[in-house]
């Protein structure tokens, strides 16, 4: 199925306590990876491939709805024929 | 006066908050997520619990909902609106607030009686305290740690609109202490403790009187009827 796939990180500045524990836990276990950071990816599915009209949309639902701008950056919109 | 309580799907508080308006000498008015009408109300109350799951971020889709879309209309036009915990995040993610709240920093669920000292009285749900006062009311949460840029931190500071700090400990890295937030206006509050559970004798907090007679949460309340009655 055709899809937007949008992608959201927590701000870099931001403490991510998600991605500490897994990292935390990662060290523990003897690997080398320094830190994790966790975001989310969110599939958008259409009947059909995305009119630019529909990517544009999906584009203004990532930064409203999808993200909160004061805590998270959309840090990639793709589209998947 | 009718005070209007809102439930979301996943809502827990909402039983406490009309308790609350009760006590404090309102009619409590059970207000539905999906509906887009506030049946005359008064004044809102967005109570707490886990919105929709807490799914997306939390408040996000509460914000998104019928009932949202016209509470949102009304409180810019003045409607009175206290948000309480996740009611708070609800208020943040409908831009009636600014900021956001996040994970504690410690990154634990708490649960205690926490003190709060009053920051501004002249809001709809705080002008029966004093300023400066300082009030025992429980906190519960998993994300209340409040977060914005500097420049917001700063206009919030400047503006007064800062409405309760949390006293002697900051129990989830909230920026300046803030446990509370108001509108310009006055008419909207969000805070992350739960005035509605500390509003009848033997169920409240303690206090130096006696085990769990504390009611500080119960001005809120009387504060919005007051501000209705003199409006």
């Amino acid at each position: 199925m055709p899809k937007i796939i949008v992608e959201v990180m927590p701000k870099a500045d931001l403490l991510d306590p998600q991605g500490k524990a897994v990292g935390n836990s990662l060290k523990r276990a003897g690997h080398s990876v320094a830190t994790v950071r966790i975001g989310k990816r969110i599939e958008l599915h259409y009947a059909n491939t995305p009119t630019a009209a529909e990517l544009e949309a999906a584009k203004q639902i990532a930064a409203d709805f999808l993200s909160n701008g004061v805590i998270e950056d959309v840090v990639s919109i793709t589209v998947e024929a | 006066m009718k005070i209007g309580v809102v439930t979301f799907p996943g809502t827990l508080d909402d039983r406490d908050a009309a308790r609350a308006v009760r006590l404090a000498g309102g009619e409590a008015v059970s207000l539905w997520h999906a509906d887009t009408n506030l049946h005359d109300v008064d004044a809102v109350v967005l109570p707490g619990g886990f919105s929709y799951g807490d799914y997306l971020r939390c408040g996000a889709i509460a914000a998104q909902a019928p009932v949202m879309q016209t509470i949102i209309e009304k409180a810019n036009e003045g409607l009175p609106v206290l948000g309480i915990c996740n009611g708070f995040q609800v208020l943040v993610e409908s831009h009636l607030l600014p900021g956001g709240l996040i994970r504690n920093e410690h990154q634990h669920f708490i649960c205690r009686d926490q003190k709060l000292i009053v920051e501004n009285v002249d809001t709809a749900w705080t002008s029966e305290f004093t300023l400066g006062q300082e009030i025992t009311i429980p906190l519960k949460n998993g994300e209340g740690g409040y977060i914005a840029d500097q420049e917001t931190l700063k206009r919030l500071e400047g503006e007064n609109l800062i409405t309760f700090r949390y006293s002697e400990v900051n129990p989830n890295g909230s920026m300046n202490n803030i446990a509370g937030l108001r509108n310009a206006r006055g008419n909207v509050v969000g805070l992350m403790p739960h005035p509605e559970h500390a509003v009848e004798p033997g169920f409240g907090p303690d206090t130096s009187i006696a085990m769990r007679s504390g009611v500080d949460g119960l001005k809120f309340f009387t504060s919005v009827l007051k501000s209705l009655v003199e409006a």
